[in-house]
């Protein structure tokens, strides 16, 4: 287990309050001057080294995203913008950092604004977390109060100015470009790229995109040193995560840990087991909705970092970690997350659009065990089809989980769906004939 | 995707309220000049929390006209937006999350609690008009499941009898604590903490 010395968010659970003098106390915005005198050179290679990679679900490393930004601010202004727009079944970890630890954000803002060259960041949180958000606004005004943002941010030199903007329920707008379309006042429908955000981004100005967690543990890595981080977890899967464990355990919770623990420590240990013990359990979505399951013998020896649930075919996307033991129905559980795609999807390419309710509709009828044969073979085909043609991953994201199912319980949907179309009398027929000349031959 | 559709009885007129309109122009402050465009959501959320929580056809003409901007783009960004009500919800609107994680610790039975409380179909209202429910996606509290949000305070680790004491509550006109109703703190693993102990006993 990770040692308490090494948690970056002392205060997930509101021991101590997410004023400012309480988080003064816990490190932050001690010496933020001292980071920024270091130069942005520094920052980048510094955060390079540690390994991090992005919070959000695509694991993209954070140092080589904001080298990505121009050297030089031309005519343009550079942008930062926070992404809190959590909508990940499953997902619940930036509240806790939007609400308890927001001045490691905020201090975090300013250290990657420098660092990227942005005079403002904005911080776009979803509609729901309206309560929150004004937690972080309070928390925004406490330091433009004491002057750690506004001009000359925290004595650093720097200008900076950070504005909440809210969304209004559409899980799509996590998605980075999509995410721009909203701040612009559009629809949340993804952007094709390239051009990539990094040039031409929010308003057409180069602008860097990062999850609320990433941004959050930026201050701590660079007081700390990148090569602590480095220590923790293992090679391009460093540092700490916060784990969500919801779903049929004994105590759902969210939890500051390693990277690279074992899943099965993650559930017994932090979680207190799986309802009706470990042989109960089911399967695991290990990252939020998105990525799919895993069946219990692969879970036994599972550890949780990017690269190895990659090996397994999934993902670690969030670290949102749903649980599903042998009382639930594994394939309505999975007709359900088909239902939220489908409801989700922006619309915009048709592949997505339409797919996301015929899988929907399959799912369904297959949890009543009212599909034929053949439908399970064509739902993978579907998948397929929606997979790699779409904007946006949104596609992937729809169509994994369903894959997850196929892989792993196609024997449970055979067993529940023996329907078979064909007339059987005729089935020595050569080649494939309208049924209503079946019907005259019978 | 989903479908929504503008109310029948729309009002002729709209218009911001003194204190909409300095509002208004705080968040449209936020944005670079010229780009006001941006601040169209947060102006959806101003009309609707002055129209009792949902937005006439008027105050999207009235906004669009507000912000420079053609009136589609304001209908397009209304109906894309799930959490721009588009049609009368009850003064207290109770949205169930019933996504898997929900799901599979019973949303199904807060569902049950506000169809015998309130009314037998989603966005319909109670027999007081004070009171509406509707089922949503996943409300980003999944450690804390189920739970269901009552305008913009969230209720969690609910279970059908204390969801039946909140809508009592909320339907005889007072207003409910929001939070875990498991007495647990926050997102911490319930009696079965095992981390930043100093602090917690500190």
């Amino acid at each position: 287990m990770l040692k308490d010395k090494d948690r970056i968010f002392q205060n997930l659970y509101n021991d101590l309050g997410p004023d400012l003098d309480s988080s003064q106390k816990r490190g932050d915005w001690i010496n933020t001057k001292e980071i920024t005198d270091r130069g942005r050179d520094w920052i980048i290679n510094e955060i390079k080294e540690s390994q991090l990679r992005g919070r959000g679900g695509a694991g993209f490393p954070t140092g080589l995203k904001w080298s990505f930004a121009p050297k030089e601010v031309g005519s343009r202004p550079h942008y930062l913008v926070i992404n809190g727009d959590e909508s990940e079944p499953g997902t619940c970890k930036d509240r806790d950092i939007l609400r308890f630890e927001p001045h490691k954000l905020i201090e975090g803002c300013l250290i990657a604004s420098y660092a990227i060259q942005a005079h403002v960041c904005y911080i776009y949180i979803r509609g729901e977390y309206f309560v929150d958000g004004q937690k972080l606004q309070a928390a925004i005004d406490e330091a433009y109060k004491k002057k750690l943002l506004g001009k000359n941010a925290a004595g650093t030199g720097w200008d900076l100015d950070i504005y909440i903007h809210y969304g209004a329920g559409a899980y799509i707008c996590g998605e980075e470009t999509a995410l721009l379309e909203s701040i612009e006042g559009k629809k949340g429908q993804p952007r094709l790229k390239p051009p990539f955000p990094a040039l031409i981004g929010l308003y057409g100005c180069p602008t860097i995109i990062n999850n609320v967690e990433t941004i959050a543990v930026v201050p701590t890595i660079l007081r700390r040193g990148g090569k602590w981080f480095a220590s923790l977890g293992r090679e391009k899967n460093t540092g700490t995560k916060i784990f969500c464990i919801s779903g049929n355990v004994n105590n759902p919770c969210n939890v500051e840990e390693e990277m690279s623990i074992p899943l099965r420590e993650l559930i017994e240990v932090h979680a207190g087991g799986v309802i009706g013990g470990w042989d109960n359990l089911q399967a695991v979505i290990p990252g939020g909705s998105s990525m799919p399951l895993i069946p219990k013998e692969k879970c036994e020896t599972l550890t949780m970092d990017f690269d190895s649930l990659v090996a397994e075919k999934s993902g670690l996307g969030t670290a949102g970690v749903v649980v599903i033991n042998k009382d639930q129905d594994i394939i309505k559980c999975m007709a359900r997350i088909a239902r939220f795609y489908k409801h989700e999807s922006c619309g915009q390419c048709t592949p997505c659009r339409e797919g996301s309710g015929w899988m929907w509709r399959m799912l369904e009828r297959m949890a009543k065990g009212e599909a034929s044969k053949d439908e399970i073979e064509m739902l993978g085909d579907v998948t397929k089809q929606i997979e790699g043609h779409t904007i946006c991953a949104f596609g992937e994201g729809s169509s994994w989980p369903v894959q997850g199912l196929l892989r792993h319980f196609k024997d449970e949907i055979k067993k529940r769906n023996k329907f078979d179309p064909i007339v059987k009398e005729n089935k020595n027929i050569p080649y494939l004939v309208d049924q209503h000349l079946l019907d005259k031959n019978a | 995707m989903s479908l929504r559709k503008p109310a029948k009885n729309q009002p002729d007129n709209f218009e911001f309220n003194s204190s909409s309109l300095e509002a208004a122009k705080d968040i449209i402050a936020k944005y670079p000049s010229g780009k006001q465009q941006s601040a169209v959501m947060a102006l959806l959320y101003i009309a609707q929390k002055q129209n009792d929580n949902w937005i006439p056809l008027a105050a999207m003409k009235y906004i669009a006209k507000f912000l420079e901007m053609p009136y589609i783009k304001v209908y397009e960004v209304a109906t894309f937006y799930s959490m721009y009500n588009l049609s009368p919800v009850g003064k207290y609107f109770v949205q169930v999350c019933t996504t898997t994680p929900c799901m599979i610790r019973g949303a199904n039975k807060i569902v049950e609690a506000c169809k015998e409380k309130i009314s037998e179909d989603e966005c319909e209202l109670s027999k007081d008009k004070s009171c509406s429910w509707m089922e949503v996606e996943c409300l980003g509290a999944c450690v804390n499941a189920p739970m269901m949000q009552i305008n913009d305070d969230y209720f969690e680790d609910l279970d059908k009898e204390k969801t039946l004491k909140i809508l009592d509550k909320i339907l005889s006109g007072e207003k409910p604590v929001p939070g875990s109703y498991r007495g647990r703190v926050n997102n911490e693993p319930e009696n079965n903490r095992k981390t930043l102990m100093d602090l917690k006993n500190a």
